[in-house]
């Protein structure tokens, strides 16, 4: 079978505009969650990871070659969004021009401020005319996809990249996941209790629910021979619970049929997966029903962190970053830990890690879950089998 | 038209006023402002969650009933091996633009919970499998302007999945309350 690998990568989050940067951010402890009070006038506070416009904005400009850019005036979520993928394409060797290549954007809201505003252009606001601006950037020839399946979003691009390489339709895919923040994105969550007023404590007793962020992570998947040095998807599905449009299956089913076809389809044993990286959202449902999902798909004794407690909940680039951030650790032989935990507070008797931890080994699976009853998992190895 | 490596059983076709089945007049009510309610009662759908959706979902769920209750087979059974499949360009905007005005005066701060759920265009995805009992994958993709071509390679891409043999699939998509369309199809991975 084909394999499909990683050829490049890029994170744009507060902590950092790098995989590198980020990875270091989080193994020294830090956390971009900051309280807001007051901003944009909404009637209460919250915790937020958020880019500093400045930064980003200088760093959009140093990166980007104007000559290639649809309009002068661009929005925080494009600005991200281009800016990941033009840092990620930067280094790698990939013909974005040929017919082959196909951009994937993963987002939830994209542009969605603009419609309380009217400016710069009402038709940006549609999710597909970013995804067009980015891949006519780089001069592809392709109508681009959007995955807009809630906060699974990220990893479903990439299982989606996984099997446009291997059924052949394409030899390259580059998949950006963006989402950024805006009253309207926070006070839904708010007005659904689903916030946190301090950091989130994923898998802890005292959990209060979690904190939004803003980033934007690219990953240039490729097919390959079976060169085993570079990191593979070796597997993914994508499963619904059937069960509820906005809380998650008490019985974890969507979680554990995709968690479960994931393992089975990769190759790996479970004692191969040096870890999971679960949504781990600190809502109370959402890390219950995961750790009932670990535990029927007898994953218990594999260790699961989680990273909401350094960049919040980053929505459709949360599949991409906290894939791209385990794949780095697994390569400095480290299982992060997660930031916020302390005592465990879910039925299911987990290993939850809260410090640094070594690993030797080379795999590790990738949790999400989102509205409207979806779930998706995928495995990652940078080992040899095939 | 979609094709591919699959087997179409029934495709259904909805748009303000008309309701295809096979490309044949299933039910009809021009210039009815309330189109999807008709046809609701129509079918005798009996789910009453009917209508709390948005027109988005509404429109979704309106044409899966038709498509489902075309197969002739046992409704309602948990199924692992059933994909639903959906593809649209304006993603979830009327819904976004009504709970954004909850949102745009502080003075009368309002967002409501009900509103914000349908601002995910996935959810009408969620919609049929809850209604169902369908239990595989769900996806929902946003492209520019509806292309065929794209559709079933989707399609055929999801089939990889060797736990799908079967999906309700197709195009989805509403641009306000009173502009939506759909066509899907009831489809089997193996020809």
């Amino acid at each position: 079978m084909m394999e499909v690998v990683k050829v490049s990568d890029n994170i744009i989050s507060p902590l950092g505009f790098s995989v590198e940067e980020n990875y270091e951010a989080v193994m020294s402890g830090k956390s971009a969650l900051r309280l807001y009070e007051g901003l944009w006038g909404l009637p209460f506070p919250f915790v937020a990871s958020m880019l500093d416009d400045s930064l980003l904005d200088d760093e959009f400009r140093k990166c980007a070659d104007v000559s290639r850019l649809p309009y002068g005036n661009f929005t925080r979520f494009e600005k991200a969004a281009l800016l990941s993928a033009i840092k990620a394409l930067e280094s790698a060797s990939v013909d974005t021009e040929s017919a082959r290549a196909l951009f994937i954007l993963s987002t939830t809201k994209g542009n969605v401020e603009l419609l309380g505003g009217g400016s710069p252009s009402l038709a940006r606001v549609r999710l597909a005319s970013t995804a067009s601006m980015i891949s006519r950037y780089f001069r592809n020839p392709n109508q681009p996809i959007v995955v807009s399946n809630a906060c699974i979003s990220g990893l479903c691009a990439q299982i989606e990249a996984m099997r446009c390489i291997r059924s052949g339709h394409y030899d390259c895919c580059v998949v950006t996941g963006a989402d950024v923040l805006s009253p309207f994105i926070v006070s839904g969550f708010n007005c659904l209790k689903a916030l946190s007023d301090e950091p989130c404590r994923p898998f802890s007793a005292n959990r209060k629910g979690l904190n939004l962020g803003e980033a934007a992570a690219t990953v240039v998947y490729s097919a390959s021979g079976s060169d085993s040095r570079q990191w593979r998807i070796a597997s993914g599905a994508v499963r619904n619970d059937a069960n509820h449009i906005s809380g998650p299956s008490r019985t974890g089913d969507g979680s554990f049929a995709a968690l479960d076809y994931a393992v089975r389809h990769s190759g790996c044993l479970p004692s191969d997966l040096a870890f999971l990286n679960v949504h781990g959202t600190a809502t109370p449902y959402n890390d219950e029903m995961e750790s009932v999902a670990i535990g029927r798909a007898g994953l218990e004794d594999v260790p699961v962190n989680a990273l909401k407690g350094y960049f919040g909940h980053t929505l459709g680039a949360a599949g991409v970053l906290e894939v791209l951030l385990s794949m780095h650790s697994v390569e400095q032989g480290v299982i992060l830990p997660t930031r916020g935990f302390d005592t465990l507070g879910v039925s299911v008797n987990l290993n939850v890690s809260d410090q640094p931890v070594e690993t030797c080994k080379k795999s590790f699976a990738k949790l999400l879950s989102g509205f409207g009853g979806c779930n998706a998992a995928a495995v990652f190895t940078k080992s040899g089998k095939s | 038209m979609i094709e591919g490596c699959f087997k179409i059983l029934h495709s259904v076709s909805l748009s303000p006023g008309l309701a295809l089945l096979d490309g044949r007049k299933l039910f009809s009510s021009p210039g009815s402002a309330n189109f999807l309610s008709d046809l609701y009662h129509h079918l005798r759908a009996e789910y009453p969650k009917f209508f709390k959706m948005d027109v988005l979902c509404k429109t979704g769920f309106l044409a899966a009933e038709i498509l489902l209750e075309a197969e002739k087979a046992e409704r309602f059974v948990m199924r692992n091996d059933r994909a639903v499949l959906l593809c649209n360009a304006s993603s979830s905007i009327t819904t976004d633009r009504k709970f954004i005005e909850g949102i745009a005066n502080i003075d009368d701060f309002y967002p409501q919970p009900s509103l914000f759920v349908y601002t995910l265009p996935n959810i009408v995805t969620g919609e049929i499998a809850i209604r169902n009992k369908f239990s595989g994958e769900t996806s929902l993709y946003v492209i520019e302007k509806r292309d065929d071509g794209i559709l079933s390679s989707l399609i055929e891409r999801a089939f990889t999945d060797d736990e799908t043999l079967s999906a309700v699939a197709g195009w989805v998509d509403a641009s306000s309350d009173s502009e939506y369309e759909a066509e899907l199809f009831l489809i089997n991975k193996h020809l």
